[in-house]
């Protein structure tokens, strides 16, 4: 039984399984002296013949004792919970050089769209693709996130992003990955039949190589555009893997 | 029919009453006893309902597109040659938790135990209002079948969850739902009914009907913690009715609260559900806690340790209870900096949680422990309760809950509540009070087996699904293997099915104790625990009315082992007006 994450691939990665490591720390020993204390007390203090219960109705210090090591630790870990928190999720986090891209969910695929060479989306020069998201590592990605129909959720495991994305909205949603591979798109919230077969495919590339890619989707769509085009563009995969 | 008359001295008084007839006297009953073993039949039958599902459940997800056993039972809109169908699956999902939270658990917490221990342990003869009493127990009934028979409607049960997220649970055209997700409202709203009157009653015979001497600090906590939960049931359930009505007019006559296509908004509807939702759970976890104070209390023959703490962490995590709603709401796209504030609430009402834990196991302290079936759930309870609660942090921390919101991570710390938790301690009660509802004991023997096979086999199903959730699978999935980072979780899945196959029939060992105990089991005493709270003080079980004369009371609830009382370990709460207590040591 593996108590760990999946690959941290994202550079705020760290600072969330910090977190998980601290809480893992701390709630492990709390679960180790309680679980402990209990079978010890079970043992130690089975009625025996003979035997009377202490009679006592509690003890002040103890109450106090027991209220603020608790309250400090939680205290402790929402100040520095609230401070990453702001720094992923917060309104204006994202990093100003970050590429755009446009997502939207729908039952049951998620339909990106690029913002092509100007790196401006909704100019003439964007382009999309089905159930396919590439982005280049070594750069903040922010995302605007929209649904058009219920409510979905854009989960990477490996980016440790997730955002629901709400029909009415569109929600900003940023991630830098630290390295280049093929990852997933999974659906982190209930969407009807085809919940468990929403995925895409995540194809994150070296910098350059990026480039190159954006270079071929455009030329190929001019091509497919002229009528008399040579090239086909296959922009579609079967739903996934 | 019995009535009750004030005294002079104040001291209520029942009058004789002739002689009723078997429909009057069992099927549309106001005695509060009844009404209350009413409800555990009831809630033990939708026990069972959500338990099958849960089967079905873990079938699909061992041996995914596989033929059930008597799959040809099922019609080819749920199961064609027997394989479940995607759209089966959710209706599964979301028909286990709406039976578990609202048929099950919060009626075997509230229905059963309110109702039987409240007059009993404050010393009045019948709650303040009866025939409300019995008319809750009567709209809990069709509220089930309504829910039941969704199934059998085309479109098959709601498939939305037992949140039920909006758009999805209003249109018809995403879900695939249509009837079943109205009834499903329907139900809820006339449970939600049940339950408001089911408060009503309980609050004003707390607040108005204690016997003499029954001060509010001398009342056991098992009250306490009924009368906070009655409470956050009339402040929250009102809530949901409203969420729930504009739900159904978002789905049947053209509103649009919720569907952002006509300008509705949908994180509306999760903001009334969990405005609702958390203090449910709240509901679903303070009951448990107050039978577990005194079960361990009278197993470990000692008082209860920091009483007025428990008080006070019991007011505290109702009160709390609802400021903490958006933590269910972090990633929901809910304006960042309302994270930030629900996060502070939630980290604080972890506290009052680890109050009551560390007084349980003052409790347990220098004891006399006795381990009979009723003390091994309780002991059990705050076992399995505390890794639920400490997987609650992990939660708590907004950041961290990016990565395991929706994912099996919450799937296991909901079941290491409400089922280590919840459940466990409803194990307890019933086997405690059995006795004193039937007048016989349930088998002690066979007790303590059911215990042991649900402790490791219900640790066996749910611990691996922390595991499940940190490695990134979310909730909710009819069939994990399309994606890479669930790919290794197939024998886990297998090994969780297997398991709760195991739990789930060692649960006909609990059920074949209770029926036949319940005609054949050793004739009970008035007091087998030696118990000190007012319910011991009367036979198993009591007379209509519960005592010739209101008890008067002299001591608190709680007093095993006083050094001024020597001929016996306990002090029952109306005797002994010599003795001081608590006790000057």
């Amino acid at each position: 039984m593996n108590w760990s994450l999946p690959e941290n691939i994202a550079t705020y990665g760290g600072k969330i399984d910090a977190i998980f490591w601290v809480i893992t720390v701390v709630t492990g020993i709390a679960f180790v002296l309680v679980e402990v204390g209990i079978i010890w007390f079970c043992i130690k203090y089975r009625r025996r013949e003979g035997q009377r219960a202490f009679y006592t109705h509690g003890s002040k210090s103890l109450e106090i004792l027991w209220t603020a090591v608790p309250a400090l630790a939680m205290v402790a870990l929402g100040l520095y919970s609230a401070s990453v928190w702001a720094q992923i999720k917060g309104r204006n986090s994202a990093p100003s050089e970050s590429l755009h891209i446009a997502v939207s969910a729908k039952q049951f695929e998620w339909n990106v769209t690029y913002a092509g060479a100007d790196e401006v989306l909704g100019t003439s020069d964007d382009f999309s693709t089905r159930n396919q998201l590439h982005f280049p590592a070594h750069r903040p990605i922010l995302v605007w996130l929209e649904s058009e129909d219920v409510l979905h959720s854009f989960f990477i495991p490996q980016l440790r992003v997730k955002q629901d994305a709400v029909p009415g909205m569109t929600i900003p949603v940023w991630f830098e990955a630290t390295k280049a591979g093929d990852y997933q798109i999974g659906c982190a919230e209930l969407c009807g039949l085809g919940h468990y077969r929403m995925r895409a495919r995540v194809k994150i590339y070296e910098p350059a190589a990026y480039e190159v890619w954006v270079e071929e989707q455009i030329a190929a769509r001019e091509a497919s555009a002229e009528p008399t085009a040579l090239a086909t563009v296959n922009e579609h995969s079967a739903g996934g893997m | 029919m019995a009535t009750i008359v004030a005294e002079p001295t104040g001291v209520p008084v029942v009058e004789e009453h002739h002689e009723m007839s078997f429909i009057r006297k069992y099927i549309f009953s106001s005695d509060h006893k009844v009404i209350g073993i009413q409800f555990l039949f009831l809630s033990l039958f939708f026990l069972l309902m959500g338990g099958l599902l849960a089967m079905l459940m873990r079938w699909q997800l061992a041996w995914p597109g596989r033929p059930m056993p008597f799959g040809g039972l099922f019609p080819e809109t749920m199961a064609p040659d027997g394989i479940m169908l995607p759209e089966f699956y959710i209706s599964l999902v979301t028909m286990h938790g709406t039976f578990m939270v609202f048929f099950a658990i919060m009626l075997l917490l509230v229905g059963v135990f309110a109702n039987y221990l409240i007059p009993l342990q404050i010393g009045a003869p019948d709650m303040a209002f009866p025939r409300l009493n019995m008319l809750s127990f009567w709209t809990a009934v069709p509220a089930g079948l309504i829910a039941l028979a969704s199934f059998a409607v085309e479109g098959g049960a709601a498939g939305a969850g037992w949140t039920s997220y909006a758009p999805l649970s209003a249109m018809p055209e995403y879900s695939g739902v249509s009837m079943g997700q109205q009834m499903w409202i329907v139900s809820l709203v006339l449970l939600g009914l049940s339950s408001i009157l089911g408060s009503t009653n309980y609050i004003t015979t707390v607040i108005n009907m204690r016997a003499p001497g029954m001060t509010w600090m001398r009342m056991p906590l098992t009250v306490w913690a009924l009368f906070v939960t009655a409470i956050l049931g009339l402040l929250a359930m009102p809530v949901l009715s409203g969420g729930l009505i504009m739900l159904l007019f978002d789905q049947t006559i053209g509103t649009h609260f919720f569907l952002a296509e006509t300008g509705g908004q949908p994180l509306l509807w999760q903001h009334l559900f969990w405005f609702f939702g958390h203090p449910e759970v709240y509901i679903l976890i303070l009951p448990a806690m107050g039978f577990v104070s005194e079960i361990l209390a009278v197993g470990s023959r000692k008082p209860v340790f920091g009483y007025k703490a428990m008080v006070g962490a019991i007011v505290a995590i109702a009160v709390l209870g609802f400021m903490v709603w958006g933590h269910h709401m972090f990633q929901s796209g809910m304006n960042p900096l309302l994270g930030t504030s629900f996060m502070v609430s939630t980290l604080v009402i972890a506290v009052p949680s680890a109050i009551k834990t560390f007084n349980w196991m003052g409790t347990m302290w220098r004891g006399n422990l006795h381990f009979h079936t009723p003390m091994l759930f309780a002991i059990g309870f705050v076992m399995l309760f505390v890794i639920g609660g400490l997987s609650g942090i992990f939660m708590a921390s907004a950041p961290f809950d990016i990565f395991i919101h929706d994912t099996y991570f919450i799937v296991a710390h909901i079941h290491y509540v409400l089922f280590g938790g919840a459940l466990f301690a409803i194990f307890a009660a019933i086997y405690y009070w059995f006795p004193k509802m039937f007048g016989r004991m349930m088998n002690d023997r066979w007790g303590k087996i059911h215990f042991a096979l649900t402790f490791i086999f219900f640790n066996l199903v749910f611990f691996p699904m922390h595991t499940q959730g940190l490695a990134g699978m979310m909730r909710r999935l009819y069939d994990t293997s399309g994606y890479t980072h669930t790919a290794d979780l197939q024998g886990t899945h297998l090994l969780i099915t297997i398991s709760a196959f195991a739990l789930f029939a060692t649960g006909a060992i609990f059920a074949i104790n209770f029926f036949w105990s319940m005609f054949k089991g050793e004739k009970a005493p008035p007091n087998p625990w030696n118990a000190t709270s007012l319910e011991w003080q009367t036979p198993s079980p009591p007379r209509h009315g519960n005592w010739e004369q209101a008890p008067v009371v002299y001591h608190g609830p709680h007093e095993y082992s006083h050094p001024d009382v020597t001929d016996k370990d306990w002090l029952a709460q109306n005797e002994r007006p010599d003795v001081v207590s608590p006790a000057r040591h």
